[in-house]
């Protein structure tokens, strides 16, 4: 098998990359790939594991992982789908034809080149009316046990249900979601190379939402310049930066308590007492777990790649990153409406940053940017639509020759 | 009291006086002293921390002098060097990120070397990396942490004398087996001595006083906190489970021989902190941590009570609830402790409780709110509210745990060099290079193709790339690999299949 692909390599010249058309003119024959995003090795049983410098860290068994300091371990990660199952949830990821009206993706609000959010206060989807809150990243999503800004969901699955049938956002339901994709011959093929062992000739929605969840799981960032800090390169960041990174980490300024590293999350929900100046106040994950004491509490986001997700919060509401960071020394409750009582985080203090020491806490977060393993933007679509603008630039070329 | 003083005094002495005979006397301070026989083995038990990892000297020492940069010594360090440092005051932070580097101050003629951050500076020393050990520094001034570790396993703190350094005095955290003895700490206005998310920690024969919080355990699992002697803080030893955090536990405690005395300073603790709720004259408080064993403490002259024990609820601390931590503290083990005078002055809800058990005498023991499974031993020596619900304790001593040190040093966080060289590949290669398709780089069998069973040439290329290939894009150095893990990708490289 190795020879004749190498012979086909070597000999005629050409080589097939993933997801291309064989006789594109028909749009049949679409072939999914059979080799894994990079960052994942293929393993004999056809499951792409992923792999990272931080699993080096492994070994050490003294410290929980993905809880802080430099070279830690990265919590457990959902990981183990197939190239195809990958390949075939970054065309659905990228398909309007899963909404209502055939006009929104999930790429739409989740942009490759924004960071994977959209650059806006709040999204807008297919309604046109702006959503309550704002799209986050989607980078590194497959280490996060709990989804939304107010942690409502506990898998991408159970997530991803929410855009799809909300009728601001992708306005579909179950039933049209199924009847679009089964009625679409291309992704009937896909699907069944995708889950060869699948029971029923139709599509069924856990494939749909199983596949996505594992394209979504491939969007890895840990390549940055701040990671080749931590595994042990210091030269990897200038004076300044390293100056903010221990600012960062400064008890002072304490954003590694929340933002811990590697992922630049904690993965807990904190009430930092923002206030929302222009309409009723978000009660976030209060009203998720019917706890009062969670009112205004949200999911603390990872930062890494924040520097390409302007403007910043839940709503929105920063357009620059020394905006947001300006917010926390501006005094513990200063923004907290009389009307509210907030039990707000122990963390949030009068931490008296500087406007220097506001600047090196920016300069440090860009440096945690990484978009090496950013995903390719299908070329063409199974649904046949067209995508307006594409998104990214960075292809692979589908055919090319070899010397 | 003064007598008690005496006995304090004595004892710190004593203990102080072996540790400081070995390591400074009988020693020419011209010849550079590797950190003590202490950590060497000899005749040290297993409470002596003999296996901590930490302060194994085995490469350069490095000897500085005021007006030269420890933080310099720090960047050309390589783990298993040692950085002395000489008196005299240094203004600067110091940040450790790499295994195994120990820290010394050389003491001349009572002169320690100090760390001033002036007011000006966030933290004085902060480490990530395994074995670090922080010994004999002065450290005053800052407005962060004195010493403030972040994942660092195998660590040794130790004869530092801590004076107004911010938030927290020491603070070790995520850290695995680690040992915090012979510190003085004063004028902290959080815990001075605060063990956060760790596991497997020996405090001990530290002096706390004019702190808000003495020692506080949080979230931590496996910590033995003796022979301290804690006074006139507001709050003496803590043991709590904080909701809200990633390490949802704490467990495991045992707070023993300690002196618990007057600590009936005034909350100076920072507005919305959770020390700030502690009420003045606080002796002991465990919050919602589990099996937490109180043995053999003199506990006196604490006006709130002498050792309180509270879930989360009743605790009064105003922090979000977290539906993952359970908020009660079970399992509370009450052996034997000297106790007098606690409770002379308590806050209004405790006179209540007073009023209701119709007590004169101040309370030396106050347990409220939900939990299950605690005991104690002899309750009718003290003044007690709300342990009437708890056991006789089966067990009568802790003789049993010498130490929470683990017997080895956590293993240090490396892998074989062929699982370095398939990280590396997948975990940073890939982005440019793919088996047998064309991404940024060349596919993977094209270089083999051209470097077979030659792993130097792909090493000296990613080093220092030149631009071969028309029809690609010029590689960017990786020079960022270390030697080794640039040999081991090359050689991964070379040997995939796939
Ligand atoms: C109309 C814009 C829009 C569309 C379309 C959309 N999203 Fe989102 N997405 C958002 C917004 C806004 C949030 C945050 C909502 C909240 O927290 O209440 C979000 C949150 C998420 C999150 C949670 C991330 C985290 O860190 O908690 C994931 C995962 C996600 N979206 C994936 C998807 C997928 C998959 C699709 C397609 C099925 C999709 N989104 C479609 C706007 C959109
Ligand atoms: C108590 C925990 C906590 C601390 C400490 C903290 N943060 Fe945050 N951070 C959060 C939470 C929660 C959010 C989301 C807030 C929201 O949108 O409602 C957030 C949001 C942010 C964002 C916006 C990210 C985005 O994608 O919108 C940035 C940037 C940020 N924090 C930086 C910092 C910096 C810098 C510090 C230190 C000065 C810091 N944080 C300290 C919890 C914290």
């Amino acid at each position: 098998m190795k020879r004749i692909l190498i012979m086909l390599l070597l000999g005629i010249g050409v080589i097939l990359t993933c997801g291309i058309f064989l006789k594109p003119q028909k749009m049949t024959g679409l072939k999914l790939c059979s080799t894994c995003p990079p960052g994942f090795e293929l393993t004999d049983s056809n499951q792409c594991k992923l792999r990272s410098l931080y699993q080096l860290y492994e070994s050490g068994k003294g410290n929980e992982p993905g809880v802080g300091g430099l070279r830690t371990a990265l919590p457990e990660v959902r990981d183990g789908f197939t190239p195809q199952q990958i390949d075939l949830g970054r065309y659905l990821f990228f398909d309007p034809v899963l909404s209502g009206n055939q006009t929104v993706s999930c790429a739409s609000c989740h942009q490759p080149d924004k960071g994977f959010s959209d650059g806006l206060k709040t999204s807008v989807g297919i309604s046109h009316k702006p959503l309550k809150r704002a799209a986050p990243s989607l980078w590194n999503v497959a280490f996060l046990k709990k989804f939304f800004w107010d942690a409502r969901a506990k898998t991408l699955e159970e997530q991803m249900t929410g855009p799809l049938y909300s009728a601001d956002e992708m306005g579909t339901t179950r039933e049209q979601l199924l009847k679009t994709l089964n009625g679409i011959g291309l992704y009937r093929d896909l699907f069944s190379q995708a889950f060869p062992d699948k029971k029923s000739d139709d599509i069924v929605l856990n494939e749909v939402y199983l596949a996505i969840a594992a394209f979504e799981s491939s969007l890895i960032s840990l390549n940055s310049r701040y990671d080749q800090y931590a595994h042990g390169y210091h030269e990897a960041l200038t004076k300044n930066e390293i100056e903010g990174l221990n600012v960062f980490r400064s008890f002072v300024a304490r954003c590694a308590e929340c933002h811990t590293p590697p992922l630049f999350t904690n993965q807990q929900v904190a009430v930092i007492g923002l206030a929302e100046p222009d309409r009723s106040f978000d009660s976030g994950a209060a009203r998720v777990f019917h706890d009062s004491t969670l009112r205004g509490a949200f999911k603390v986001p990872s930062l890494r790649n924040a520097a390409l997700t302007a403007p910043y919060s839940h709503s929105g509401r920063f357009e620059k990153l020394e905006d947001m960071i300006s917010f926390y020394t501006k005094g513990r409750g200063h923004e907290v409406p009389a009307t509210e009582e907030l039990h707000i985080h122990w963390h949030i203090w009068e931490p008296g940053l500087s406007s220097h020491e506001i600047s090196l806490l920016s300069d440090f977060i860009k440096t945690l940017s990484d978009e090496s393993f950013k995903p390719q933007v299908p070329e063409i679509l199974p649904s046949g639509i067209r995508l307006k603008n594409k998104l990214s630039t960075r292809l692979v070329s589908s055919v090319s020759n070899i010397k | 009291m003064k007598l008690f003083l005496k006995v304090v005094v004595a004892l710190v002495l004593f203990g102080g006086g072996i540790y400081l005979g070995k390591v400074f006397f009988g020693r020419s301070k011209n010849i550079p002293a590797p950190v003590p026989s202490y950590f060497n083995g000899d005749g040290a038990s297993a409470s002596d921390s003999a296996a901590m990892g930490a302060g194994t000297v085995t490469g350069k020492i490095f000897e500085i002098k005021p007006g030269h940069s420890i933080q310099a010594a720090v960047g050309q360090a390589n783990p298993g060097d040692l950085i002395r440092i000489y008196p005299g005051v240094y203004h600067e932070t110091v940040y450790i990120d790499k295994d195994n580097i120990s820290l010394q101050g050389v003491i001349e003629n009572g002169e320690w070397p100090i760390l001033d951050g002036e007011k000006k500076m966030n933290d004085a020393i902060l480490y990530s990396g395994n074995g670090t050990l922080i010994e004999n520094i002065k450290i005053t001034n800052y407005k962060g942490n004195g010493i403030m570790g972040q994942a660092g396993n195998n660590y040794v703190i130790r004869n530092n004398w801590i004076v107004d350094t911010g938030v927290y005095g020491i603070f070790p955290q995520f850290g695995k087996n680690g040992l915090v003895e012979r510190n003085i700490l004063t004028g902290i206005e959080d815990a001075a001595i605060y063990i956060g998310m760790c596991d497997n920690v020996d405090v001990r024969f530290n002096e706390v006083y004019g702190n808000v919080a003495g020692i506080e355990i949080e979230n931590s699992r496996h910590a033995l906190v003796e022979y301290n002697y804690t006074h006139n803080n507001t709050g003496g030893i803590l043991a709590f489970l904080t909701p809200g955090l990633p390490i949802k536990t704490c467990f495991d405690v045992i707070i023993r021989n300690n002196y618990v005395l007057n600590n009936n300073t005034k909350n100076f603790g920072a507005v919305g902190s959770t020390v700030s709720h502690i009420p003045k004259g606080t002796g002991v408080l465990i919050m919602a941590a589990d099996d937490v064993t109180i043995e053999n403490n003199i506990i006196m002259g604490n006006e709130n009570s002498g050792i309180t024990i509270t879930d989360y609820t009743n605790a009064g601390v105003n922090h979000a609830n977290d539906p993952e931590s359970e908020p009660n503290a079970d399992r509370i083990t009450l052996l034997d402790n000297f106790m007098d005078k606690n409770g002379s002055d308590p806050i209004d809800e405790i006179k209540l409780l007073m009023k209701m058990k119709l007590s004169k005498k101040g309370l030396d023991i106050i347990a409220v709110g939900g939990g299950e499974g605690s005991c104690i031993l002899n309750p009718d020596r003290y003044v007690t509210f709300g342990v009437d619900k708890y056991l006789t304790c089966k067990a009568s001593d802790t003789h049993a745990v010498k130490t929470y040190l683990l017997a080895k040093p956590v293993a240090p966080r490396q892998t074989t060099v062929a699982e370095k060289g398939k990280m590396t590949y997948y975990g940073v290669c890939s982005g440019c290079h793919a088996y047998n398709t064309r991404l940024v780089g060349p596919p993977v069998v094209m270089v083999q193709a051209v470097y077979k069973s030659n792993p130097k040439g792909i090493v000296d290329f990613i080093t220092n790339p030149v631009h071969k290939r028309e029809d690609y894009p010029e590689m960017p150095p990786q020079n960022y690999l270390s030697p080794e893990t640039r040999q081991a990708v090359a050689e991964y490289m070379l040997s995939i299949t796939k």
